[in-house]
């Protein structure tokens, strides 16, 4: 290799890294930031990224704390909430997941192992009392399975103390939720823990195809299960795809 | 040193700075445990302000008994090497690469027989694995690069570790953090962020100590005597630098409130996947790749007295490297709700990925030329050079598995934790424990290790238990693939879930037999090196020795 000054090699400028170290970590900076920028920074604000579809609303108060014992016992692990668009998924969780139905999960429960089936569409799939037996003992219901036995969830009292601070936070984070549906937290967390509650219409009108019932066979005190029933039962059901337009969100 | 003696001793201005602070956050943590919302997090802030006391009062300690000069930088020529760290941090390896395997082990059991779980929040299989992921991956492994990383860059340049209290700081701040973040899963405290699930807090804890480690290894850098900043520094230093990119942006989060636990990520739904995947992936490209290279680079041509094979190969292999792996985190989300033009930017860049991997691989192992016999006669570097042999292994599986089709088949199963282990037990573990065999004799000044028979053992045993653990996770993946996609001839599902369940039981047994012997294998390095730090003469014979016939082992006094 001839090294003189006007014709030097890369090998030769590549010197300039070796031998100053703000220079390398500058050079590093910059090479780590540019796959990241572009694949990233376009999903804030391209718009397809994120499909236009009627239904996805906030979680409610319960359904909220519901989600925060999801994230709690690490269901995440080994349950997936994303459906693809491959044949066999579709038939045995039904459609697709859409970007739009995690826009308000802080942070995202799409998983990346499936121990267990995939929850994006278990809403409604099964009843009440049948999350309650399957949380208290699993081989009960779904003799081959290897989930924990979640019982103490519902030896576990609800608290709901700060549920208020909780949406406050998200919606300081960009969750729709309103001053009006904040300042009523407490009322519809317990209208929606409880069968024929006057305050009902009230959480109807905060969080449209919320259902208040009786998670629980103990009525009157709120469960740890009945707050992750309540989550577990609405996913997945905002999106009426009988109606939806495939072909409008083609990205 | 007489006359240091006699000099009247005064307090440094880093002593006053860290002692004042860490006594006023300790006064500060013990205010929001008097006000925590929650048990959990009232224990923490205890651990924080008992943390922050015992530093404070180490630091006052240390004052009366230090001599009143600053620790020279040379002693008769040759630099004054700061080892004190280094060795901590080797010790805490050992240590928490034993917990790690345990707790997997344990998780791999839970899910051969879910009756382990007991029905006990602490120790379900949804905190457990956290811990164990954790635990490997940051414990583990992070206390290894601490350790090697803060001795190569000495070695390399020449000069002694920059800063007097900071590399304390950082390495027992470290390993706070690691107690932090594993006492928190067990007691429900976690972001749910797969690999980044320690909550608020404790990211705040850890971007001080990263935050100072960047920059005692830039200040060393900085004193150093050698004119080129070694290659081994180079991604030791894109490793630091990245995963402090990586963790500001993945673990942004607003706190609900200073006396909870709980925040909420800033990040939501398909933007929070891609954030997730890009840190996620490049955890593996930065923490479990770039940092362990640089033990390839620095502990190979060591033990193997050879230069580097390629000097312009690593020059290659450090940007091509760099620049790839950060674009290929989309691959984590093949056929989601990620939009397509990601998902395709993501495989592209994971197959070109593979070039610079089986680059640096070969960069690796030829550096064995001219001494190929010592793979004969050295378990240790054996036990280097299969951990490159593996790591060409993982990231030829990897890019393979990032294809969309062959992904639509492998992601979701077991496939996935099965290749993980083939890069995490075979690489990441392997040239660990590689370094650990080199750099416990040199830390405490041995002539070699306790016993090179042992490390043989150990080398046998794990190699058979990766064998039995990858190859059950490659069927059972497999398998869960095809069943979940199988039809009957009338064109139903032909399986339900629970079936492939069923199905995998007896691979789950293997598997957790394969983490079995990798454990047992942990155990018989921890022993030997123990014993190496605890007897002084146990090595009589230098380390090249050929195994064959081996000195006899005296045990310890």
């Amino acid at each position: 290799m001839t090294t003189t000054v006007e014709h030097k090699t890369l090998w030769d400028r590549h010197k300039v890294f070796e031998k100053n170290s703000i220079i390398l970590l500058i050079g590093i900076l910059i090479v780590i930031s540019i796959g990241g920028l572009v694949e990233i920074v376009p999903l804030f604000y391209l718009k397809s990224t994120i499909e236009k579809v009627d239904g996805v609303r906030p979680y409610s108060p319960l359904e909220l704390m519901g989600f925060n014992i999801y994230v709690r016992e690490g269901c995440y692990l080994c349950h997936s909430q994303m459906i693809r668009p491959l044949r066999d998924e579709v038939e045995r969780y039904g459609h697709y997941s859409l970007a739009a139905e995690s826009m308000y999960d802080h942070p995202f429960q799409w998983g990346s192992k499936r121990n267990g089936p995939d929850l994006a569409r278990v809403g409604g799939k099964y009843s009440d009392n049948w999350h309650f037996d399957h949380l208290r003992n699993p081989r009960a219901v779904v003799p081959g399975s290897i989930m924990p036995s979640y019982a103490f969830l519902e030896k576990t009292p609800l608290d709901t103390t700060h549920i208020a601070d909780h949406m406050r936070t998200l919606a300081f984070e960009g969750v729709p939720y309103t001053q009006e549906m904040i300042a009523s937290a407490q009322a519809d967390l317990k209208a929606q823990g409880t069968a024929d509650s006057p305050d009902a219409a009230t959480l109807k009108k905060h969080y449209a195809d919320a259902v208040a019932r009786d998670f629980g066979a103990d009525k009157g005190q709120l469960t740890e299960a009945d707050a992750l029933v309540a989550y577990l039962q609405q996913l997945g059901t905002h999106v009426n795809f009988s109606i939806y337009d495939d072909k409008a969100n083609i990205r | 040193m007489a006359q240091a003696q006699t000099q009247t001793k005064s307090i440094w201005p880093n002593e006053i700075i860290l002692g004042s602070g860490l006594f006023l956050f300790a006064l500060f943590a013990l205010y929001v445990a008097a006000k925590a919302w929650e048990p959990a997090y009232a224990f923490h802030a205890l651990l924080f302000a008992a943390a922050s006391g015992a530093g404070c009062f180490a630091v006052v300690n240390r004052f009366y008994s230090r001599a009143a000069e600053p620790a020279p930088q040379m002693i008769d020529g040759k630099p004054n090497y700061n080892f004190g760290p280094v060795k901590f941090a080797t010790v805490a390896a050992i240590f928490w690469g034993i917990a790690g395997f345990t707790v997997g082990l344990y998780v791999a059991l839970e899910m051969a027989f879910p009756i382990l779980n007991w029905g006990l929040p602490w120790i379900s299989f949804g905190r457990l694995r956290p811990l164990h992921t954790s635990a490997v991956i940051f414990a583990f492994g992070g206390n290894v690069l601490l350790a090697t990383s803060l001795y190569v860059v000495q070695r390399t340049s020449r000069a002694r570790l920059a800063g007097d209290l900071s590399p304390w700081f950082v390495i027992l701040g470290y390993n706070f953090f690691i107690v932090i973040a594993g006492t928190g899963y067990l007691l429900g405290i976690s972001h749910s962020k797969e690999y980044a699930e320690p909550e608020w807090y404790a990211d705040l804890l850890l971007v001080s100590v990263w935050v100072t480690y960047l920059l005692i290894f830039l200040g060393t850098l900085r004193k150093r005597v050698e004119p080129h900043i070694y290659v081994a520094n180079w991604f030791y230093l894109a490793f630091i630098v990245t995963i402090a990119v990586l963790v500001l942006g993945n673990n942004a989060a607003i706190p609900v409130s200073l006396f909870s636990s709980k925040s909420y990520v800033l990040w939501s739904g398909v933007q929070d996947a891609m954030i997730q995947w890009w840190y996620g992936h490049n955890a593996v490209g930065f923490f479990l790749t770039a940092g362990f290279l640089a033990i390839m680079y620095y502990f190979i041509p060591k033990r193997a007295d050879r230069p580097i094979y390629s000097y312009r190969l690593s020059i290659i292999h450090f940007w091509a490297l760099i620049f790839l792996y950060i674009w290929a985190g989309p691959h984590h989300l093949h056929y989601t709700a990620l939009p397509d033009w990601a998902q395709t930017l993501g495989m592209t860049f994971s197959i070109m990925l593979w070039m610079p991997s089986w680059g640096g691989m070969i960069n690796g192992i030829m550096t064995l030329s001219g001494a190929w016999d010592k793979l004969r006669t050295d378990p240790v570097l054996r036990m280097l050079i299969v951990s490159v042999a593996f790591y060409g292994m993982s990231t030829f599986e990897g890019p393979l598995m990032s294809v969309k089709t062959v992904n639509a088949l492998s992601h979701y199963t077991d496939w996935g934790i099965g290749h993980v282990h083939s890069g995490s037990l075979g690489w990441v573990g392997y040239v660990s424990f590689g370094a650990l065999y080199c750099l416990v004799p040199w830390l405490w000044n041995r002539k070699g290790l306790y016993s090179l028979k042992l490390v043989n053992w150990h080398f046998w045993i794990s190699t058979i238990g990766i064998v039995f653990y990858i190859s059950a996770m490659w069927v059972a993946g497999i398998m869960e693939g095809l069943m979940w996609r199988a039809y009957t001839s009338l064109g139903f599902l032909e399986y339900s879930f629970v079936e492939v369940v069923e199905a995998v039981h007896p691979l789950y047994i293997v598997r957790a037999l394969g983490g079995a012997m990798f454990l047992i294998g942990a155990l018989i390095m921890a022993y030997n090196l123990v014993m190496t730090m605890l007897s002084p003469d146990a090595a009589e014979v230098p380390e090249t020795r050929p195994v064959g016939p081996a000195p006899a082992l005296s045990p310890a006094e």
